[in-house]
């Protein structure tokens, strides 16, 4: 059993940044994520991590040097949010692309204009398709386990992870969380040996070189395999921690689904806020439930479709909108994956949260009413619904 | 205690109503609870009304929406009575602490408050007295473990102690000041 303390989101991943004590972090502040860099550079001030610590100019500059870092063989973070990821943009691509084990801590934030500091999802969601693995966490112990998880996991699928938490709900709110001691994170990161290196003479190799229409689609057909595989790394390292710290993470979290007839599918704080609503439910005899989405890159589509298959009403919570007209990200995922079932499952989506618009207890019950309305007349009056806002 | 307390403060930015939230979660912490604490971010000015939250049980919490029928409100600033509605939502057997020199019946009849249980404290006057200026927000810590019981004076002191000493690494003689504040704030809260 770990130390029982009291920390925000923000503080526990700059404490697990701390015990991980990465070769370098290279960042820029950005509001809600700032605190993380600055509790950790107050860590290296006070001489406890051996960290080369790099206060950069901009985010694009600092995932710039975390891609030079990692390039030499050193094991780099940064953490960054909103406008920071969307200005790391052209780096994140390159960072994935050389198959550089970097990992990010990244709070949720909307993205301007109207200019915002609040949670939405939109931040992440529009890096989804840069090449790297994306654990999203409900409360401040899974980012915690999540950012020391993924240096593994990094490392090993030799793909880029960011570790997101909700802005402010979590990265400001504090709450209970289990801190492993040092030595046994230590332990379980292991020592970093990178397999290639700019600075391993032995074996010289040559990084960002030009790639044009003879081997270009070789290399991303790589990349997407190393995507691809990368879902079983995740496993074996949830797994793994699992069996030393006893915390218990798959790919996604099922609650209360095996007998469900009404399913959310969610992702983030919201997640938590759902639990006690399906309790609720589940109370009044209402076969309610919740799928938690963990890992959103990879997509585990072939799990989520097997698990979803036997409910036949379900709703898919987006807390952003790809202003495609075809409502959010997760909504036409969820909705692909199950497309090959001869008996579909009834799918609808909701747009919530945007810019921190706070979802409520009465706000995932109408979502529940609404599957129920559809079970009872078979009639869908809303296929992309918009949860508490004015209109 | 109930299976979940909510807890609201009001404060005025710059009163510490959100350190406050957060000396209270981790003193809970101390007594075995499960506990959040989180502020409400909005354009946040020295002076400007602010509320933070507490949420405290046995058993895991995993709410994570805002706090809309608090068991607990409480006011750092009489001031914001008359601008803020500071009983918005507080539950039928729910609890008003205030930081005030009037007595409960007063703020009740001010607030126009029916039911549900009034207490009142000094707290700047006791903040004043021994800080030396007026931070409302440790002697008002004192001021709600005695009117609702969760926490055991001590632990709450030692708590406190332990976290301003991070705090005020340069300023040891606030440490002493901000203990003696809780203290008075304990013995001096008045009811009904």
């Amino acid at each position: 059993m770990g130390k029982i303390s009291a920390k925000t989101g923000n503080e526990a991943m700059a404490e697990a940044m701390r015990q991980i004590n990465p070769d370098v972090v290279a960042a820029y502040p950005i509001t809600p994520a700032t605190e993380i860099v600055q509790i950790f550079a107050g860590f290296k001030s006070d001489g406890l991590v051996d960290t080369e610590f790099i206060a950069t100019e901009s985010e694009h500059s600092a995932l710039s040097a975390c891609i030079g870092s990692a390039a030499s063989g050193a094991r780099t973070m940064t953490a960054t949010a909103s406008q920071g990821l969307v200005l790391m943009q052209e780096m994140l691509y390159i960072a994935s692309g050389l198959r550089l084990p970097i990992v990010i801590a990244e709070v949720n934030r909307a993205l301007s204009s109207p200019i915002n500091i609040h949670c939405d999802h939109s931040d992440t969601m529009g890096a989804r398709d840069s090449g790297w693995i994306q654990i999203y966490s409900e409360n401040a112990q899974e980012a915690y386990d999540n950012l020391i998880q993924a240096v593994r996991i990094a490392e090993s699928a030799l793909l880029p992870v960011m570790v997101t938490i909700d802005g402010f709900i979590i990265s400001h709110g504090m709450e209970r969380i289990e801190i492993i001691p040092d030595e046994e994170v230590k332990g379980f990161i292991g020592e970093y040996r990178p397999r290639y290196t700019l600075l391993d003479e032995e074996r010289s190799i040559t990084m960002g070189a030009i790639d044009f229409t003879d081997y270009f689609f070789e290399h991303k057909r790589q990349q997407i395999e190393a995507m691809k595989e990368a879902k079983e790394k995740i496993i074996e390292v949830s797994k793994e921690f699992n069996s030393r710290f006893k915390r218990d993470y798959g790919l996604f979290e099922c609650y209360r689904l095996e007998d469900a007839r009404y399913a959310l599918v969610v992702l983030g704080s919201t997640g938590g806020t759902v639990k006690v609503v399906v309790d609720e439910l589940r109370e009044d005899g209402v076969k309610a439930g919740l799928l938690k989405v963990r890992v959103f890159r990879p997509f585990p589509w072939q799990e989520i479709k097997d698990t979803l298959a036997y409910i036949p009403f379900i709703a898919v919570m987006d807390r952003s909108d790809g202003l495609s007209s075809l409502g959010g990200p997760v909504f036409q995922e969820i909705r692909s994956a199950l497309y090959d079932i001869d008996s579909r499952p009834k799918v609808i989506n909701y747009i919530y949260g945007l810019g921190g618009r706070d979802t409520k207890l009465h706000h995932i019950k109408q979502v529940f009413q609404d599957l129920q309305g559809i079970d009872r007349t078979g009639r869908i009056d809303g296929l992309i619904n918009y949860l508490g806002v004015r209109e | 205690m109930k299976e979940l307390v909510e807890i609201r403060w009001h404060g005025r930015g710059g009163q510490g109503a959100k350190t406050a939230a957060l000396l209270f979660a981790d003193a809970a912490l101390g007594e075995g609870k499960y506990v959040q604490a989180f502020p409400e971010y909005g354009p946040e000015r020295m002076g400007a009304p602010v509320q933070s939250f507490n949420r405290l049980s046995d058993r895991p919490i995993t709410l994570h929406c805002g706090v809309e029928e608090p068991s607990v409100v409480v006011v750092l600033d009489e001031t914001l009575l008359e601008i803020v509605d500071v009983v918005r939502g507080l539950v039928e057997d729910g609890i008003l602490l205030v930081n005030t020199s009037e007595i409960p019946q007063a703020i009740r009849r001010k607030v126009r408050l029916e039911g549900r249980k009034v207490f009142t404290v000094d707290a700047s006057t006791i903040s004043r007295e021994t800080i030396g200026q007026d931070i409302p927000n440790t002697p008002m810590l004192g001021a709600l473990i005695k009117v609702t019981g969760f926490i055991n004076l001590e632990r709450m002191l030692d708590d406190t102690r332990r976290r301003l000493e991070k705090k005020f690494k340069s300023k040891p003689e606030l440490i002493d000041g901000n203990i003696n504040a809780i203290k008075r704030a304990y013995q001096e809260v008045k009811g009904e």
